[in-house]
């Protein structure tokens, strides 16, 4: 009986052969790029005098550098606006399709495939950007790329990749009111480490994923990466496909069948054989809330910022860099730290349900007058069906701004960046120091709802206060 | 900044340089290159941006600023160098300031990849020995040749066995690391894996 696990199931399928020295050369099923990993990969093609092998298994759009406030082209910032004619170019010349703004299904690329269907269980996805790990809550086996790799995947339609180990992650009973996806990976990411997913794909497994609805389980899969794992997945099942069924993209008519019953046999056999297994309880989890310069530096809203000798020796150098850059003193509690900007958004945490969990908790109630606070929807979509469901409205009643779709202040690549020391609550995933757009800008990485509640009180609160 | 900077191409088997240590685990690419210099359509002037804020804000004490790393080529860090974003351009930047090997406690698994993409062998070695070689640099020039046929090391006073991954190692003594043309020599198996995989027939986007 077989005893594969969906990755190597995956994996066995795209292989094309074996390289010298033992990594692989996989097939890559679905290609995404963007404006900030490609051209120099399109460049590369020119400089060698290739062209791109299957161009209709690459898709475009636009989305790092976009921004947010105006739209209207030629851009304010000459570089972006070289930046997404230089894809606009490509595109064209390669016969990419290219979901621009104004196309109605643009956005930030781990938003737009999911939402197009484009990103389906059994593939291998490949992007020129870490969160592509994002792809695997479909079942798909999902991994950031170089611009280099990109040149490879455009030209050849594979890249040569070193097989992955596989941990399970198995996530028992239920996360509680209150606690979210975004609450559970930072916690995933602080049991383990930062650099304990090297090397390894992550199965997110158990009834508490099970429980998590689609959009859910792309936070997991997004934050793999922040855990070291340049790859995460969740057994495909009946939510999976779902949300896919009737998307643009998804299979139609007499292959919905048939796509069906494949996607079925890919889920992990049982008695699959892991390298590593992982169990936790997902029912301890609380609302948890990121203190430091890395994404494993995470508390929950009751806890104390950790006191150096409470730490590993191995955690305890970046600790001192941490409590030094955000002046936080160890032994501090993070609840009622007062925040300057509040951040709603990103590939982690910017699509419908994100927004409407934030709406519910700023319903009838004002942002903080010493906060600035602002919603940048993940997709074009997103942002035309928040407005349908009047979620601007709510946002712009209680002081928010409701921006255009993009990464924005995410990676801070347009004009929207921390000034100075500011405090930001975010709901992106990464507290690296100068993330947001100033050098000395300091991340709080929370689930939405704990960012609206802190717009809301000016200081990090506990959502749970908020939600009855 | 070296003022002439060429891309290693072909067969890459030796390494002979000086050290460059650079203290602090879980660096992430964001501090390599922060991502306003991202904004470009080419990687040729990352090279004067590397670590840039962290720079400004040692003043010229990080050891990128330091005269004495000036001709520096083979940088020494702790452990998960490079997590974080994927972005190529903070191998790019290192490689066009002049790095041309790196060792380390551990990689970050896209940096990883990027490196080896782009013709920077990536060597491991242990805290301990990583943390004496760092600690030497303080006062004195290490000096150190690369031998990738056999993974050593070695300086005056040091025989250093390197660890480095098999394929990358294949890949650099070949000259393979530049992996497009190997890729597309296995054209026909490409094009069978195409026409096996069950997805393709059934998405509508693709008719």
């Amino acid at each position: 009986m077989s005893q594969d696990t969906l990755f190597d199931k995956v994996w066995n399928l795209h292989k094309v052969s074996s390289l010298p020295g033992g990594s692989d050369q996989i097939f890559i099923g679905l290609h995404l790029i963007h404006e900030v990993t490609s051209p120099q990969a399109f460049g590369a093609l020119k400089d060698k005098n290739l062209k791109v092998k299957y161009p209709d298994r690459t898709v475009a759009t636009v989305d790092h550098i976009v921004p947010t406030d105006n739209q209207s082209r030629p851009f304010k910032d000459n570089l972006a606006e070289r930046m997404i004619e230089t894809l606009e170019k490509n595109c064209l010349e390669h016969k990419i399709r290219f979901f621009n703004i104004g196309s109605g299904n643009q956005g930030i690329v781990h938003v737009v495939a999911p939402e197009l269907g484009l990103t389906q269980p059994g593939m291998t996805i490949a992007c020129g950007d870490s969160h592509t790990s994002t792809h695997g809550a479909f079942g798909s086996i999902a991994f950031g790329i170089g611009t280099s790799q990109v040149r490879d995947v455009l030209a050849t339609q594979t890249i040569a990749i070193n097989k992955l180990k596989v941990r399970q992650i198995w996530c028992d009973k239920k996360l509680s009111k209150g606690v979210f996806a975004k609450d559970l990976v930072l916690h995933i990411i602080n049991e383990l480490g930062v650099k304990a997913g090297v090397g390894f794909a992550y199965e997110f497994a158990g009834p508490a994923i099970d429980e998590l609805s689609m959009e859910e389980r792309m936070t997991i899969c997004n934050m793999s990466i922040e855990g070291g794992a340049r790859c995460g997945y969740i057994n495909p099942d009946e939510k999976t496909f779902s949300y896919i069924k009737n998307k643009l993209c998804a299979p139609k008519s007499e292959h919905w069948n048939k796509a069906i019953t494949w996607w079925k046999s890919l889920k992990s056999d049982e008695n699959s054989i892991y390298d590593d297994v992982i169990k936790l309880d997902a029912s301890k989890v609380e609302p948890t809330v990121t203190w430091g310069i890395t994404p494993g530096q995470s508390i929950s809203i009751n806890q104390q910022i950790p006191l150096l000798d409470d730490l590993s020796p191995n955690d305890k150098l970046v600790a001192k860099e941490a409590y030094e850059y955000m002046s936080f003193k160890p032994g501090q509690y993070i609840k009622d730290t007062p925040v300057d900007v509040c951040f709603i958004g990103s590939c982690t945490n910017g699509r419908i349900s994100d927004l409407r969990i934030a709406a519910k908790v700023i319903k009838n109630k004002k942002v903080s007058k010493n906060v600035k606070a602002f919603v940048v929807p993940g997709s074009e979509k997103v942002a035309t069906k928040a407005k349908q469901e009047g979620l601007d409205q709510i946002f712009k009643d209680s002081g928010f701004q409701w921006r255009e779709p993009g990464c924005s202040m995410c990676l801070a690549m347009n004009s929207d960046k921390l000034i100075g020391n500011q405090v930001s609550a975010s709901s992106s995933n990464r507290n690296f120091k100068g993330r947001q757009g100033s050098p000395s800008g300091r991340t709080l990485l929370m689930s939405p709802a704990m960012v609206a509640a802190a717009a809301i009180n000016g200081k990090v609160s506990d959502v749970r206060e908020f939600i009855n | 900044m070296k003022s002439e900077f060429t891309q290693p191409i072909g067969k890459i088997s030796n390494i002979n340089g000086q050290c460059i240590p650079l203290i602090g685990n879980d660096i992430d690419t964001d501090r390599i290159i922060p991502a306003r210099f991202l904004k470009c359509v080419n990687f040729d002037s990352l090279g004067e941006s590397v670590f840039e804020d962290d720079r400004k804000s040692l003043k010229g004490r990080h050891p990128f600023d330091l005269e004495k790393n000036k001709n520096a080529s083979i940088l020494i860090v702790n452990s998960n160098f490079g997590c974080g974003s994927s972005r190529e351009h903070a191998p790019q930047a290192l490689m066009r300031w002049g790095i041309k090997a790196i060792i380390g406690e551990s990689f970050a698994d896209i940096f990883y990849s990027n490196c080896i993409a782009i013709g920077i062998p990536c060597f491991t070695l242990s805290k301990k020995y990583i943390e004496q070689m760092q600690n030497y640099c303080d006062d004195q020039f290490l000096f150190l040749e690369i031998d990738l046929k056999t993974s050593l090391a070695k300086s005056n006073d040091l025989n250093l066995n390197l660890e480095i991954r098999e394929s990358s190692r294949k890949m650099f003594l070949s000259g393979e690391w530049d992996a497009t043309s190997r890729l597309l020599d296995n054209e026909n198996l490409i094009d069978n894996k195409f026409n096996q995989l069950p997805y393709i027939k059934f998405n509508s986007h693709y008719s």
